[in-house]
């Protein structure tokens, strides 16, 4: 075996391991979200760098302690799927992802995580997306998502086509929930944002393709574990060819930043901006007639910050 | 002196036998490229594989073999053959696991069978098929035991011990099942050579590897020999922990083309020794009338042998086969391709060609020069290159050809090609497997979901890292794909995407011959000067 690596890993994480089997127990008296707290549905940054962009929008929304209670554990979903480097814009943006760890940490979280079920090879896309190094060196830990034994299966008890689904079990283990997607075209569903990026949450998507993809990711979004934060990284934004791009040539720099704890609103907003109206894609138009979140932006406060 | 040769040898030959073992399990791509290279270069087959067809390229590894061979006799098969090495452990637990302690004894050699075997694979490898290599080749065989047997249980061992461990300190890990039509024969040589080193030593080496017979032919006149010299008292010593049964203790001869050079004799006899040859005069073998008869007997109890365990293993083969099925079956229900839910495709796959894994150049070149020791199938980190079966016909069985079914061909990933011993798979530079064109993917419109049920998919042309299969207008908002050729280059991520069953809506023809692919073009985008909110 590959001893010095085992030894390596044990040490490194032994006790992030064996700290995770009593996060079950902090969810019985943590995950309040109170909503009085902000004024604001959705907050939305241009012409900043990421982490700046990122705080701006925290401040708004009431700071990142409305959400992070101290000593609880935080697990990330960004978008991680593609075995490309950073550039090409196909995965969450590393300095985001990193900024994002070391404030949850300073805001108390014992723990943050971030996983995704990738597309790509998991080990390469975790490496070369640069959001393994970017969460492990801020203080944070991916854990692999690349078997079935790591889901378990839930009931979504509003779908239409997706009844039941194996989740990630750092979701159902974990106190605090934040969705970090990359705003991208996807030849697919036309745009991927915060409901499709929870594609990555769960194993069995082969599924969602059989039956009628647009209703699956709605219906997963009626799901009653649903993000406590989404934060859309709008920072470089891949216009074509998504949503695994061919080169950097399919992207524009878009330097914006979205953050709202309604995945609806969150994906209305990027469509905006990536020029699609949302009523156009799929998704977000059954998720919002589910109720699963508002895609109408004239009936949300929202607010604007340029940077 | 020459006593401590003996630990000397068991030690470099674990270090062999342990890496080798280690290299063929790695789940978790422990290992790197250059090393596993390096470290394979010293086997023999492949080496001399490389060396015909790639000349000039590291065939170092089988020229220094034979110079070694040339100066101690078959050192090869006792310190560097991984398949002998691992023989050796079997005989030594058989010593101590047998209650009827058996001490070897002289046999005469099975000449006609050995020779016979080793000309089989010569005329094989003139008529330029590697069929007969690929079957007898002992680090080949030893790769597949350890790839499509060791592997898996290892695999098992780790994912239970996660379980046991708890947390993420390992993770699990997957790996798709071997087919098993090919695994029966690789089974029945691991039964094979089990059977025969846990009874005979080095009966398997002496008798059906053809690389072992031919370095035989070369060290019967290496420089420094084992003799046995004045001091011998007769005792007879050396002939009973002789592993290859070479030690022809009435005319105190030593057959040098069957002596590995276990130095066992060195070990327990002083009168033993390595001497230098100066005329190196053929030390010819008596063969006694008596030892024909003998000949003749233990003949029938080989054959005997080889049956027995051919059949002793076609009921577990079987056994395991019913077993591998059900959880393929149990492995698709999970993913979700529940009958009730979708429909099924109707239109079968008719695939012409299989696919050759990406630098393999074409079929015809790849099926003469893999001798199918499975490294890059444990080493694939996307899982697609899988032992065949008669894919490429009986002339490549057991060769690697990417399965669309188990995985699909990393874009980036350039790993079997630096990996691989033989040379059949040549290393390409990144850039260059960018454009290699292992196959062509072909859409069948009338298994496609979004032609059937009217709802968006799309999973192809998602995993398509040239963007050779696009999404173009279909009815309403849909899109359905479209093929763009001379961008596609086979690696098959939209087949393996691909979610219908039983057949796929699309999926990829091998080029017997790989293509240049064009490069993707398109034209930079505009970059926004608004920073404006749209809303």
């Amino acid at each position: 075996m590959k001893r010095r690596e085992f030894i390596r890993k044990s040490v490194g994480a032994g006790i992030v391991g064996s700290a995770l089997t009593f996060t079950g127990y902090n969810k019985l008296f943590g995950s309040a979200v109170s909503d009085s707290e902000s004024p604001y549905d959705l907050v939305a940054v241009r012409g900043g760098e990421p982490d700046i962009m990122f705080d701006r929008a925290i401040d708004a929304l009431g700071g990142l302690e409305r959400f992070i209670k101290k000593g609880q554990t935080v697990v990330l979903k960004p978008n991680m799927s593609w075995d490309v480097p950073p550039e090409r814009g196909a995965n969450t943006h590393p300095g985001l992802m990193s900024h994002i760890v070391k404030k949850c940490l300073e805001a108390g979280a014992s723990r943050v995580y971030a996983f995704d079920n990738t597309c790509d090879n998991w080990v390469r896309s975790y490496r070369n997306s640069g959001v393994e190094d970017a969460v492990n060196d801020a203080g944070g830990r991916v854990l692999p998502a690349n078997t079935e034994d790591y889901f378990k299966e839930v009931e979504v008890e509003k779908g239409k086509r997706l009844t039941r689904a194996k989740v990630h079990e750092l979701l159902l283990d974990s106190d605090v929930y934040i969705n970090i997607p990359v705003l991208k075209h996807h030849g697919a569903t036309g745009i991927t944002i915060t409901l499709k990026n929870l594609m990555g949450v769960v194993w069995d998507r082969r599924y969602w393709h059989n039956n009628d993809l647009q209703q699956c990711i709605a219906d997963f979004g009626t799901w009653y574990r649903k993000p406590d934060l989404n934060i859309v990284d709008a920072y470089r934004v891949m216009m074509r060819n998504g949503p695994r791009g061919v080169s950097v040539d399919d992207l524009v720099e878009m330097k914006a930043l979205i953050a709202s704890t309604d995945m609806v609103a969150a994906d209305a907003a990027s469509a905006s901006l990536f020029g699609t109206e949302p009523s156009e894609v799929g998704h977000i138009k059954i998720a919002h007639e589910m109720g699963v979140g508002n895609m109408n932006l004239e009936e949300l406060s929202i607010h604007r910050i340029s940077v | 002196m020459q006593k401590h040769l003996k630990p000397l040898r068991v030690i470099i030959s674990l270090f062999f036998l342990i890496t080798a073992s280690l290299i063929f399990i790695d789940f978790r791509e422990f290992f790197s490229e250059s090393f596993i290279s390096g470290f394979l270069s010293l086997q023999f087959a492949p080496s001399v594989m490389r060396f015909i067809h790639i000349l000039g390229i590291s065939f170092f590894g089988f020229l220094f073999i034979l110079l070694l061979t040339a100066l101690f006799g078959r050192v090869y098969c006792s310190t560097i053959c991984p398949l002998g090495i691992f023989q050796d452990v079997i005989s030594w637990i058989s010593k101590k696991v047998r209650r009827k302690k058996r001490p070897y004894s002289y046999s005469p050699p099975r000449n006609k069978l050995r020779y016979s075997l080793l000309a089989v694979t010569v005329i094989f490898l003139l008529f330029g098929s590697v069929l007969a290599l690929n079957l007898l080749d002992p680090y080949s065989n030893f790769g597949r035991f350890f790839t499509y047997f060791a592997k898996p249980v290892a695999v098992w061992v780790n994912n239970n011990l996660t379980g046991i461990v708890g947390g993420y300190t390992l993770y699990r890990v997957s790996i798709p099942p071997i087919p098993w039509q090919t695994a029966v024969f690789p089974a029945l040589m691991l039964v094979l050579v089990v059977g025969l080193s846990y009874k005979y030593g080095r009966l398997y080496c002496n008798t059906i590897c053809p690389v072992g017979t031919f370095l035989g032919l070369i060290s019967k006149y290496s420089l420094f020999r084992i003799r046995i010299g004045e001091k011998c008292t007769g005792c007879a010593h050396c002939v009973r922990v002789c592993k290859s049964s070479c030690i022809d203790f009435k005319t105190k001869g030593i057959d040098f083309t069957r002596c590995v050079n276990c130095m066992n004799c060195l070990r327990v006899c002083e009168a033993v020794r390595y001497r230098y040859s100066g005329a190196p005069a053929l030390q010819r073998v008596s063969v006694s009338s008596e030892a024909n008869e003998k000949t003749d007997k233990s003949k029938r109890q080989f054959l005997l042998m080889v049956v027995a365990s051919l059949l002793g293993l076609k009921s577990i083969a079987s056994a395991a086969n019913s077993r591998q099925t059900t959880t393929n079956r149990a492995r698709r229900r999970n993913q979700g391709d529940e009958p009730e839910m979708s429909r099924e495709s109707t239109i079968p796959e008719n695939r012409q060609n299989p696919v050759s894994p990406p630098g393999s150049v074409s079929i015809e070149k790849f099926n003469k020069s893999c001798t199918a020791c499975g490294l890059c199938v444990s080493e694939c980190p996307g899982h697609v290159l899988q032992p065949s079966f008669m894919e490429y016909g009986l002339i490549g069985f057991m060769q690697p050809h990417m399965d669309f079914r188990s995985g699909f061909c990393n874009f980036d990933c350039t790993k079997c090609g630096e990996i691989c011993p033989t040379g059949a798979i040549q290393p390409l530079t990144v850039e260059k497997k960018h454009r290699t064109q292992t196959g062509v993917a072909i859409f069948i419109q009338e298994n496609c979901i979004v032609f059937v049920d009217h709802t968006d998919c799309g999973a192809c042309s998602e995993h398509c890292p040239t963007r050779a299969v696009d999404m173009v207008p279909f009815t309403g908002n849909l899109h359905i794909p479209e093929v763009t050729e001379n961008i596609c280059i086979g690696c098959g991520a939209c087949e393996y995407a691909c979610p219908v069953e039983p057949y796929k809506a699309i999926y990829v023809e091998g080029n017997p011959r790989h293509e240049l692919a064009d490069r993707p073009e398109h034209e930079k985008l505009e970059q926004p000067d608004t920073e404006d909110f749209p809303f």
